[in-house]
C-alpha cells in the first residue's frame, strides 16, 4: 500500500458542533432510500456527529457526515468528493450524509470552482481524511476487543475482526476513536480495491433538485430582508443624470439611489423592481469619447494583425527561413465573437452588513474573493465576514467574479438592512463579463515531401490576456514554430468563460491542421500521428503534455468511430488537451437532401481515473453540447457600447432538438484523476468544423456557423 | 392591489399584489414556493413551467389576473413525496448537472404525459424544445421523459 504523510494543516481537530456544514433544515438521506423512513435532519445529526477532520464527521447512529468544501455548480464535486472519502473510509454510501461547507480558510485550501482544478488538488486529502478516520477506527475497535489490529478489516461501515467474527460499525467507535491520537502515516487503497469509487453514484441533490427545494441562491428569503434591482451603464459610459420620478411611484419601491455610475432600486418584493427599472430614466454619456461597437472591434482586428505589437510567446527554430524555403505554405484566419456566460440563475447575492460584520448568501465560484470584496466595502476585517455557498444555477466562470457580491454589500450597507441583488436576464447577458472575441492567423510550411517544417501562430484578441496556449500540441513537434499574441485593451469587462481562451483556439488550431493535412494529402489522423511521433522521437524545446495520452484518445474514438470506414459520411477529428485531461471527438456529418446533417460525435477521453462515472459521462457530454451549441448558433454583437443581444430571444442557445446522438468513451487507467468541467468543450468546434468540411467542402473559420456565407446555401439546425 | 384567490397544489391561498404581477413572483415572493424558476422573464426558456390545468405555461408572463379559478401545479405539489414517475426517472437516470432548470424541465414533460402517456422520440423533442438547459442535459432529459413514459403505461 502506498503510504502517505498526513498534512496536520487539513486535519485540525475541530468542535463537533463548530459544523460547517449548509444547515437548510431539511434533508432526504437519498432518492432510492424508503420514503416512509424518519429522517433525521441536518441540525440534529450535528448535535451528535463527532468530528474526525474538515471533510469528516461520524454519528453515533451510523450516519457519516462529509463536508464538501467547493462551491457545486454542475460539475459533481458534492457527489464526486464524498464519494473519495468514503472510499477510504470504507463508509457504507447509503449512510453518508453530504453537507455543503461554509467558506473556511483554516479548515480547507482552495475552495474555488474553476479550472478544472479541484479534483486533483484534492484527491489525495481526501483519500487522508477517509483513511485516517478509518485507521482511528480500527485502533478503538483493537482496543474495544483487546486484539491486534492487524487481525481487523473494514467493510461498509464496520469494523471486522477475522478471529471472532465480531462487527462493531462505525456509529458505535465514533465517540471512542475520536478521542485517539490523529495517526501520522495512513495507507491508501489500491485502486483494484476501490468500491465506491468508479461506481455510478447519483447526485446527492436529486431529491432536493427535482421537488422544487430551496437550493440555489435565488431562493434565498431571510427574515427582513429587501429585494434589489440595479441598473447598470452600457459599456464606456458613465451617468449623465437620472430621472428617477416615474419609478419611485410604482408601488412596492422603497427607495432609488446612484452608487459609482449604477442605480440601485430597493423594494420589498422583485416585480415591482423590475417595473420600476422599465420607468427609471438614466442618461449616459462616454467616459472618453469612443463606445465600442463589433464594426470597431473587427477593424481592430484587421489592423492590429497587421501591425500591432506582439508579444513572443515561444520560438523554436527560425521560422523566417522555414517559410521562405517551403515547397507549399498554408494560412488562414479564424474568428470568433464575444459569449455571455448566460447561467439559467442569473447572478445574484444576499448581503446582511451588520456593525460587527457581513454576513454573505449565495452562489459563487470563489467564496474567497466575495469576502475580501465585501471587507473592503464594508470596512471591517475579513475575518468578520462569514459566506455560506448555495448550489450555484450555473456558473461558466461568471460567478468566478464578485461584482454582484460587491452591489449586495454596497446596498446592505446604504439601506441599513439585509438585502438580496437579482440581475435580470438582461442585466445577466448585457453586464459583461464575456468570453473575449479573438482572431488568429495560422501559417504552415510544407517541405517537398510534405512535411511540416514552419508553423506561426498570431493571435489579436480583446482583453483576452494572452490569447494563445504557446506550449500546446503540436508545439514540440514542429522545427520551425512561433507563437505571438496580441491584446487590445477593451471596455468591456471578460472574463475567463468555461475553458479560458482553449474554448475558441482548440476549434481554429483542429480546423486549420485538417487544412493542413489536407495541402499535404494526408488522413487527418495519420498526419497528428506523424507530428506526435516527431514530438516523442526528436521533440522540439519543451513538451508541456503527454505524447502517449494524447496520441491514446486518438486511437480509442477512431477506433470507436471506426474512421475512414464510413461510406457518405464526413468524419472530423479534433484532439485538445487542456486543464490536465485529454479529449479527442470524431463528428459525423451525412449529406440528406443536399443539406448537411451532424448525426453523432463520439468522444474518448482521458482523464485519468473516472471517479463517478454518471457524473463523468454528464461533464463529457454537457461540454461538448456547451462547445456545439455556441460554436453553433450563438453569436453577441455590439453598438454603441451594448450588445444587441439581449434576452434568450435572440441571444440563441442550443436546444434539444439541435443535439445530435453524444458517445461517451474513458481511457482506463491508473492514474491520478484530473477535472472535467472543462477539457471536453474544446475539441468540439473542430470536430464539427472538420466533419462539415469533409461532407461538403466548405471550410468555416468563423462562429457562430450558423450564420457564416459557406452555410448559406444550406439548411441547418433541427434534426428531421 | 387586489385580491387574489388562487389554487396551488390542491390548496387556497389569498394574495394582494398588483394585477400584472407574473405567478411566478407570485409563488416565489409571496407564497414561498422557490420550486419554479425565474430565468429568462419572456417564455424563452421554460425554467418556470407550472401545469395550469394539464398545460405547462411559463408562469414568468401570465399575470396573476389571469390565472382565475384555474388549478395551479408546481414542482412542489406534483407528488406529494416526490415519487411522481417523472421524479423517479429524474433521479433513476440521474439528469441534473447544476439542476436549476429541472423543475421546468419535469413540468413541461409532466404536461406532455397527461396528452400523451406513450410519446415516440420525436413527441418527447417537440415537447421539451421550449425548454433551455445551459449544462446540456437533453440526451438524459429525453431519457427520463422515455423511462417514466415506460412505468404508467
Amino acid at each position: 500500500m502506498k503510504t502517505l504523510k498526513t498534512n496536520r494543516r487539513d486535519f485540525l481537530k475541530i468542535a463537533a458542533t463548530a459544523g460547517g456544514g449548509l444547515l437548510l433544515g431539511f434533508h432526504f438521506t437519498r432518492c432510492d432510500s424508503p420514503s416512509k423512513m424518519k429522517v433525521v435532519t441536518d441540525e440534529e445529526l450535528m448535535a451528535q456527529a463527532v468530528n474526525y477532520n474538515s471533510y469528516l464527521s461520524i454519528s453515533p447512529d451510523g450516519h457519516i457526515v462529509i463536508f464538501s468544501p467547493n462551491p457545486e455548480l454542475g460539475q459533481n464535486i458534492k457527489t464526486s468528493f464524498p464519494m473519495i472519502v468514503a472510499e477510504e473510509l470504507d463508509a457504507d454510501w447509503s449512510k453518508v450524509r453530504v453537507m455543503q461547507a461554509f467558506l473556511d480558510g483554516e479548515k480547507y485550501d482552495r475552495q474555488v470552482t474553476g479550472g478544472s482544478g479541484a479534483m486533483p488538488h484534492s484527491w489525495e486529502r481526501l483519500r487522508k481524511a477517509g483513511a485516517t478516520a478509518r485507521m482511528m477506527l480500527m485502533e478503538a475497535a483493537a482496543k474495544r476487543l483487546d486484539v491486534d489490529i492487524s487481525e481487523l478489516s473494514t467493510e461498509k461501515g464496520q469494523v471486522l475482526h477475522s478471529g471472532s467474527k465480531k462487527k462493531i460499525s462505525y456509529g458505535d467507535l465514533a465517540k471512542d476513536a475520536a478521542q485517539l491520537e490523529v495517526p501520522e502515516d495512513v495507507p491508501l487503497k489500491k485502486v483494484k480495491d476501490f468500491k465506491i469509487i468508479g461506481t455510478p453514484i447519483k447526485n446527492v441533490d436529486n431529491k432536493a433538485m427535482f421537488t422544487g427545494k430551496p437550493l440555489f441562491g435565488l431562493d434565498i428569503y431571510k427574515e427582513g430582508m429587501m429585494n434589489a434591482m440595479v441598473k447598470r451603464p452600457p459599456f464606456g459610459m458613465k451617468i449623465k443624470s437620472v430621472d428617477d420620478e416615474e419609478a419611485k411611484k410604482v408601488s412596492g419601491v422603497t427607495e432609488i439611489f446612484t452608487f459609482g455610475d449604477n442605480v440601485a432600486i430597493v423594494g420589498i418584493s422583485t416585480w415591482p423592481l423590475m417595473k420600476a427599472k422599465q420607468k427609471l430614466k438614466v442618461e449616459y454619456e462616454p467616459k472618453n469619447g469612443k463606445l465600442e461597437s463589433s464594426e470597431m472591434h473587427n477593424q481592430l482586428f484587421t489592423d492590429l494583425m497587421k501591425n500591432g505589437k506582439a508579444q513572443v510567446m515561444r520560438k523554436d527554430g527560425n521560422v523566417n527561413s522555414a517559410f521562405r524555403g517551403a515547397a507549399k505554405v498554408v494560412s488562414a484566419e479564424y474568428q470568433c465573437p464575444f459569449l455571455s456566460h448566460s447561467p439559467m440563475e442569473p447572478m445574484n447575492f444576499y448581503a446582511h452588513v451588520k456593525a460587527d460584520g457581513v454576513e454573505l448568501v449565495g452562489p459563487t465560484q470563489t467564496p474567497d474573493r466575495a469576502r475580501s470584496a465585501a471587507a473592503e466595502i464594508a470596512g471591517v476585517d475579513v475575518e468578520k465576514v462569514s459566506v455560506e455557498m448555495t448550489r450555484l444555477g450555473g456558473g461558466f466562470g461568471r460567478r468566478l467574479r464578485a461584482d454582484f457580491v460587491e452591489e449586495a454589500v454596497s446596498i446592505s450597507k446604504k439601506i441599513g438592512a439585509p438585502v438580496k441583488v437579482t440581475w435580470s436576464r438582461e442585466d445577466d447577458i448585457t453586464g459583461g463579463a464575456y468570453r473575449p472575441a479573438v482572431r488568429y492567423r495560422f501559417e504552415a510550411a510544407l517541405d517537398k515531401d510534405n512535411k511540416m517544417i514552419g508553423y506561426k501562430l498570431r493571435g489579436v484578441g480583446m482583453n483576452a490576456g494572452n490569447c494563445t496556449r504557446e506550449n500546446n500540441f503540436p508545439s514540440g513537434s514542429v522545427d520551425n514554430l512561433l507563437i505571438e499574441s496580441i491584446e487590445y485593451k477593451s471596455d468591456l469587462t471578460t472574463n475567463a468563460w468555461r475553458a479560458p481562451i482553449t474554448n475558441f483556439l482548440a476549434f481554429a488550431e483542429q480546423s486549420f491542421l485538417d487544412e493542413v493535412a489536407e495541402a499535404a494529402g494526408k488522413d487527418p489522423v495519420q498526419f497528428r500521428y506523424e507530428l506526435l511521433d516527431r514530438a516523442k522521437n526528436k521533440p522540439v524545446g519543451e513538451i508541456h503534455y503527454d505524447i502517449d495520452r494524447m496520441r491514446g484518445v486518438i486511437e480509442l474514438v477512431a477506433d470507436k468511430c471506426g474512421w475512414g470506414q464510413k461510406n457518405g459520411v464526413g468524419q472530423g477529428l479534433s484532439v485538445y488537451f487542456s486543464h490536465r485531461s485529454y479529449v479527442a471527438q470524431v463528428a459525423e456529418v451525412r449529406m440528406e437532401q443536399g443539406n448537411p446533417v451532424l448525426e453523432r460525435i463520439y468522444a474518448a477521453t482521458d482523464c485519468g481515473i473516472v471517479v463517478n462515472p454518471t457524473g463523468a459521462d454528464q461533464q463529457v457530454r454537457g461540454g461538448m453540447v456547451d462547445g456545439m451549441g455556441h460554436a453553433m448558433f450563438t453569436n453577441m454583437t455590439f453598438r454603441d457600447g451594448a450588445p444587441t443581444q439581449k434576452n434568450f430571444d435572440s441571444y440563441r442557445l442550443i436546444r434539444m432538438k439541435e443535439v445530435p446522438e453524444i458517445e461517451v468513451h474513458f481511457v482506463d487507467n491508473e492514474i491520478d484523476p484530473t477535472g472535467l468541467g472543462e477539457p471536453a468543450l474544446p475539441p468540439t468546434g473542430g470536430a464539427i468544423s472538420n466533419a462539415i468540411y469533409w461532407a461538403t467542402g466548405k471550410r468555416l473559420r468563423n462562429q457562430p456557423f450558423i450564420e457564416q456565407e459557406e452555410l448559406k446555401e444550406y439548411k441547418i439546425g433541427q434534426r428531421a | 392591489m387586489a385580491n387574489y384567490n388562487l389554487k396551488i397544489n390542491g390548496k387556497s391561498y389569498q394574495v394582494d399584489v398588483d394585477e400584472d404581477t407574473p405567478l411566478l413572483w407570485v409563488l416565489r415572493d409571496h407564497l414561498g414556493l422557490v420550486g419554479t424558476k425565474y430565468s429568462c422573464g419572456i417564455a424563452q426558456c421554460g425554467a418556470c413551467k407550472v401545469l395550469i390545468k394539464d398545460d405547462a405555461v411559463p408562469a414568468c408572463v401570465l399575470p396573476v389576473s389571469q390565472v382565475g379559478e384555474d388549478e395551479v401545479t408546481t414542482i412542489e405539489g406534483l407528488s406529494e413525496s416526490g415519487d411522481h414517475p417523472l421524479q423517479e426517472a429524474w433521479n433513476e437516470v440521474d439528469v441534473a448537472q447544476c439542476g436549476y432548470c429541472q423543475a421546468g424541465q419535469i413540468m413541461a414533460a409532466a404536461a406532455l404525459l397527461k396528452k400523451n402517456p406513450a410519446p415516440s422520440d420525436e413527441e418527447v423533442m417537440d415537447a421539451m424544445n421550449g425548454n433551455i438547459c445551459r449544462c446540456g442535459t437533453y440526451h438524459r432529459i429525453k431519457e427520463a421523459v422515455l423511462l417514466a413514459s415506460s412505468k404508467i403505461k
